[in-house]
């Protein structure tokens, strides 16, 4: 499996990579599709704000409950809010939410399933120990707890969608960290003099960064699923901002009265941010780890 | 046999007390000073320590979990804040509407996606089988409370074919006599057949929300294992002595390609018992998951701890059957026991 993810990989650095990427989005539409909506998405995460036709907090409650119109692409909602503007300005904040809980599980849990991995023994004993009473718990219900505990923020949220996706990383991590353990390039480190951490910090981690990042792309939709799905719930986030979770929570009472718009455009924007991350992880796994591919 | 499952009980051991630890931990994490948490906002610097010494919480950290582990073990999961009741007790009494709809969710979902991945899996490259790939693709990009209120606007606002989503019946009905907790169930025992209906017709779009968003691991997986099973050597003898399709796939393959199924269960269950407290609030259901959303709104501790903590024993429970299950299916995993 690895020389083949090695052959794949180019000798000659970023030129190879690209010219492989290109091939793998030529090969697979559905990938290039999902890579074009992720720059939609970025986009409208980064320029949202400034391009929006209307105030995402302003309220005109004589044009409440209005259904999708010319002016109002979206529909407004219960006290006269611009639906499509808060849908795109809400991008920020869910990107940003999934993008700081992925980096930080990354930063949890792959640098301890390395040190697991590499070092075996006790490390691994107790990683592997919080990672099993972590799995325990049904992870949406932990999540819920933790974010009660801690406190009812946005970091929190962070926090606790990078908690509950911690096993995964550090087994991932573990496993690869444990084949690379003896390997050449390992040994020929440790013979010309560095240091056990510094191997497993300038040897081993960057060997192992292709999956782990394959790991993060695909974790990605489960953290917004996460952080929105505790917003839904009235955790985090807290009205009148504008973020996907609260919003479908919002428009929920309007679904029995006739008034879909409200709900279905920020779920829908949920849907397809998650479907879009799902189908570039898969990708981007068949860019990294062509044998993997299903 | 009786040594495999005394041996896999001894193995949910340790998870059950990581999880009684991490829920004791997540109660002395509240922010600031607990003591003051449960006096309220109001009270003065007296009452504070009254309760600081009533709560235990002067006592070491160590004693404070002894006693804990103590009131546990009593069944006491503490009050709640805001109605003053056990928290055990109504615990106790939301569970089996809790259950009924994650069964019921799960029994859907498998009667569905078993058959597909079969199906999928035996004919790669029909129709079905593209069908297959779009709905397990599909169904993890759902957010499950986003199904829920689609389902009620479609059936309910729409078609007027779904009751309105406020519980388990119908205003104008009362429980059956509680003899599982299961309405379906009790209806049937009191021999009321329009309390069945009644009940069924409330629990067909929330399991039906469940069950789309459980369908897409388990149609994956029974798609990709019988997959590899047909492609394996005693598939192809059984071919190759002249048995017939159906008895190859039926007698041979499934059996096989059930067992990676049944270990994602305890993954699917992972992910049902999350999804139930979010359908749970999307229907008004009045189980475990909404008694803990309400908890959350009222800022009330105690019934969220209990709720987190029942939700994760049933969870190694859970884990715990899959387990047993899994030496039922497959006879290697009994002899290696």
């Amino acid at each position: 499996m690895t020389d083949l993810a090695a052959a794949s990989r180019p000798s000659s650095g970023l030129a190879a990579l690209l010219r492989h990427s290109r091939y793998v989005i030529a090969e697979n539409r559905v990938t290039g599709f999902a890579f074009g909506l992720f720059l939609l998405i970025v986009l409208a995460a980064v320029f949202g704000p400034y391009i929006v036709p209307h105030d995402p907090l302003a309220s005109d409650t004589a044009a409440a409950l209005k259904p999708p119109s010319m002016k109002h692409w979206f529909g407004t909602d219960q006290i006269g809010r611009d639906v499509f503007s808060r849908v795109v300005v809400a991008t920020r904040l869910d990107f940003f939410i999934a993008v700081a809980s992925v980096a930080l599980v990354f930063l949890m849990g792959g640098l301890a399933g390395v040190a697991a991995g590499f070092f075996g023994g006790w490390t691994d004993r107790i990683v592997g120990r919080i990672a099993d009473t972590i799995m325990a718990f049904p992870l949406f219900v932990l999540a819920m707890g933790i974010v009660a505990a801690l406190g009812n923020t946005v970091q929190n949220i962070i926090l606790a969608t990078a908690i509950v996706n911690f096993p995964l990383y550090a087994r991932v991590a573990r496993a690869e960290a444990n084949v690379r353990r003896e390997a050449g390039f390992v040994q020929a480190a440790r013979l010309s003099g560095n240091g056990e951490f510094r191997i497993v910090l300038a040897q081993v981690l960057p060997n192992i960064m292709p999956i782990m990042i394959v790991q993060m792309s695909l974790t990605m939709g489960y953290a917004i699923l996460n952080a929105a799905g505790l917003s839904f719930i009235g955790l985090g986030v807290r009205p009148p901002t504008a973020e996907w979770g609260i919003m479908v929570a919002e428009g929920a009472a309007f679904m029995v009265s006739g008034e879909w718009w409200i709900a279905f455009f920020p779920g829908l924007a949920l849907m397809i941010a998650v479907f879009c991350f799902n189908l570039l992880g898969d990708g981007l796994r068949d860019i990294v780890d062509p044998q993997r591919r299903t | 046999m009786l040594t495999m499952f005394l041996k896999r009980m001894l193995m949910a051991v340790p998870s059950l007390i990581g999880v009684v630890i991490v829920t004791f931990l997540l109660t002395r994490a509240l922010p600031g000073d607990p003591a003051a948490y449960f006096a309220g906002p109001a009270a003065s610097q007296e009452a504070i320590e009254q309760i600081r010494a009533k709560l235990g919480l002067d006592k070491p950290l160590i004693v404070q979990f002894g006693n804990y582990v103590n009131d546990l073990a009593h069944g006491d999961l503490g009050n709640s804040l805001t109605t003053g009741q056990p928290v055990g007790k109504e615990i106790k009494s939301r569970l089996p509407a809790s259950a009924e709809l994650t069964l019921l969710g799960l029994i859907v979902s498998m009667l569905v996606a078993v058959p597909l991945g079969i199906l999928a899996a035996t004919r790669p490259g029909s129709l079905i089988d593209h069908a297959c790939r779009v709905i397990s693709t599909a169904g993890v990009s759902l957010p499950v409370f986003f199904t829920g209120l689609i389902l009620v606007y479609v059936f309910y606002y729409l078609l007027g074919w779904a009751p309105a989503p406020l519980g388990r019946l119908d205003v104008f009905f009362s429980p059956p006599p509680q003899v599982t907790g299961f309405y379906l169930i009790d209806s049937l025992i009191a021999g009321n057949l329009e309390l069945f209906w009644s009940s069924l017709k409330q629990l067909v779009l929330p399991a039906t929300t469940l069950a789309i968003f459980s369908l897409a691991p388990i149609a994956r997986m029974t798609r990709a294992s019988m997959l590899a099973v047909l492609a394996s050597d005693f598939v192809r003898t059984a071919r190759a002595s002249g048995l017939s399709p159906h008895m190859v796939i039926v007698t041979y393959a499934f059996r096989n390609a059930m067992i990676p199924v049944v270990t994602t269960l305890g993954m699917v269950f992972s992910f049902l018992l999350g999804a139930n407290v979010l359908v749970e609030k999307v229907f008004a259901w009045p189980g475990i998951g909404s008694f803990a959303v309400e908890a959350l709104i009222a800022s009330d501790f105690a019934p969220l701890q209990g709720f987190v903590l029942t939700m994760a024993i049933m969870y190694v429970a859970l884990n715990l059957i899959i387990d047993i299950l899994y030496g039922l299916i497959d006879p290697r995993v009994r002899l290696e026991a």
